[in-house]
């Protein structure tokens, strides 16, 4: 349901986007004024809803077992991160996901413990929207999402078509059980994340810009794997007039 | 007397040389390894005791940093706008600012391990970037990279890209509106009111 809604959503910017002119604000935000508005029910839905229910969860859960969730649901996800590395041509880091998989759903006992980092193999960050990146996709104006939060137009649909049918938690056929799993993730991972939120809380003048930045910023770089391009335009730019 | 004097010019001189002479990578490794070291020892700072980050920040990792260079990429190309006296007051704020997210990270340490990437560079570079990977067990491995240039009093680092996300440009978004909206004297404001809350916040927790 929300899913549909999300996409609906999407497609609805996507309209919007060919009849509005920017208007001296970022360019790649042409939807600020959606996108503010839908930042803003984000949050009062997180304050009163899932940050306490995530804050609780942590409250609650021995910090070994919370690591236990994480490392479940992380485990689960290897395979679609693989699938996702050969897609980009990078069958190298592809197998070493499938290895990630196989070890630690075996050794690991079902991935509550990470073995496979500790043996080297890493953790990756790919997701379809990556994967459409590094084919030459351009990622579109940036969106905020209901719940899911910041993305932009290629993030959103790939999220929300093309990774949904990557991620195994939707192939559980007992429909409350599913979403009871899907809950749990979403607690977990929001559990997670209190700290960061409670910085970027602290750090942001204005919550939304830093936010959009720093989705932006962080997208570009998870692209490129840590080592994207330097900016060509003149926006990123340089230290003119600096004093040192 | 003046053996004595001769003495402690050469110890004040070759300390400073030696401060120059620290590879880029061999400081931050240097930093690092002592903050988190007391880090783990301090029983306070492990507390959660934010004053005592701040104070461990101010004396081990700032004097590593160049904050004007740090707020004029942060203000970008409306940096010439600002006159000297604007961008002197914009570099405190920003400072101040930037000082208190720094120690909030720090605040959130928890046996992460850090593993230091060879450093590209060549002998005469003057800007480098040292590239790190903070390891958490259970998770991907975040990178943390310094941008840092070489100046007369050693390598000093102008910008934190936490993966992918420069803890500087992130705020030029924000710092260009506020500027095109309210002025560079309206950036200064919005700078000094942020850190005036999050100093009473700091005064009221108790954590």
């Amino acid at each position: 349901m929300l899913r549909a809604c999300s996409v609906l959503l999407l497609l609805g910017a996507l309209a919007a986007l060919g009849g509005c002119a920017t208007a001296g604000g970022n360019p790649d935000d042409p939807l600020e004024g959606y996108n503010r508005a839908m930042f803003k029910f984000n949050d009062g839905v997180d304050r009163a809803i899932i940050k306490p229910v995530a804050s609780g969860y942590k409250a609650v859960m021995p910090e070994f077992a919370r690591t236990g969730v994480t490392n479940f649901f992380s485990n689960l996800g290897d395979i679609w991160i693989g699938i996702n590395n050969v897609l980009q041509g990078k069958p190298r880091a592809g197998a070493s996901d499938f290895g990630r998989f196989a070890i630690n759903t075996t050794v690991g006992i079902f991935g509550l413990f990470d073995v496979a980092s500790n043996a080297g193999l890493d953790k990756h960050n790919e997701d379809f929207g990556q994967t459409l990146g590094r084919w030459g996709v351009g990622s579109g104006a940036y969106v905020v999402l209901p719940i899911l939060g910041p993305s932009t137009v290629r993030d959103g649909f790939s999220l929300l078509v093309v990774d949904w049918h990557g991620d195994p938690l939707w192939y559980v056929g007992n429909i409350p059980t599913r979403n009871e799993l899907v809950g749990t993730r979403l607690v977990d991972s929001r559990a997670n994340l209190l700290d960061a939120s409670r910085l970027a809380e602290e750090a942001a003048l204005d919550r939304y810009s830093y936010l959009r930045s720093a989705y932006l910023q962080r997208r570009r770089s998870l692209i490129y794997d840590g080592n994207p391009p330097r900016e060509p335009d003149a926006s990123s730019d340089s230290s003119s007039g600096v004093q040192k | 007397m003046i053996r004595l004097l001769g003495v402690i010019c050469f110890s004040l001189l070759a300390h400073a040389v030696g401060a120059q002479d620290v590879a880029p990578d061999a400081l931050i490794k240097r930093i690092s390894d002592e903050v988190i070291g007391i880090i783990k020892s301090d029983k306070d700072i492990k507390a959660g005791n934010r004053a005592k980050i701040n104070d461990l920040v101010e004396a081990k990792v700032l004097p590593h940093f160049n904050f004007a260079r740090m707020t004029a990429l942060a203000v970008g190309r409306n940096w010439p706008k600002a006159n000297p006296a604007q961008q002197k007051t914009l570099v405190d704020e920003f400072r101040t600012l930037l000082v208190f997210t720094y120690s909030g990270a720090l605040s959130t340490y928890k046996n992460e391990v850090i593993e230091f990437k060879p450093l590209h560079a060549a002998p005469g570079d003057t800007d480098v970037t040292v590239r790190t990977q903070v390891k958490r067990p259970g998770a991907e491995p975040v990178s943390i990279d310094y941008s840092m240039e070489k100046t007369a009093g050693g390598w000093k680092v102008y910008d934190v890209v936490v993966g992918g996300v420069s803890l500087v440009t992130n705020y030029r978004d924000t710092f260009n509106a506020e500027i095109r909206d309210s002025g560079v004297d309206g950036l200064i404001k919005s700078l000094a009111n942020k850190n005036r809350s999050l100093e009473n916040q700091g005064g009221t927790k108790s954590k």
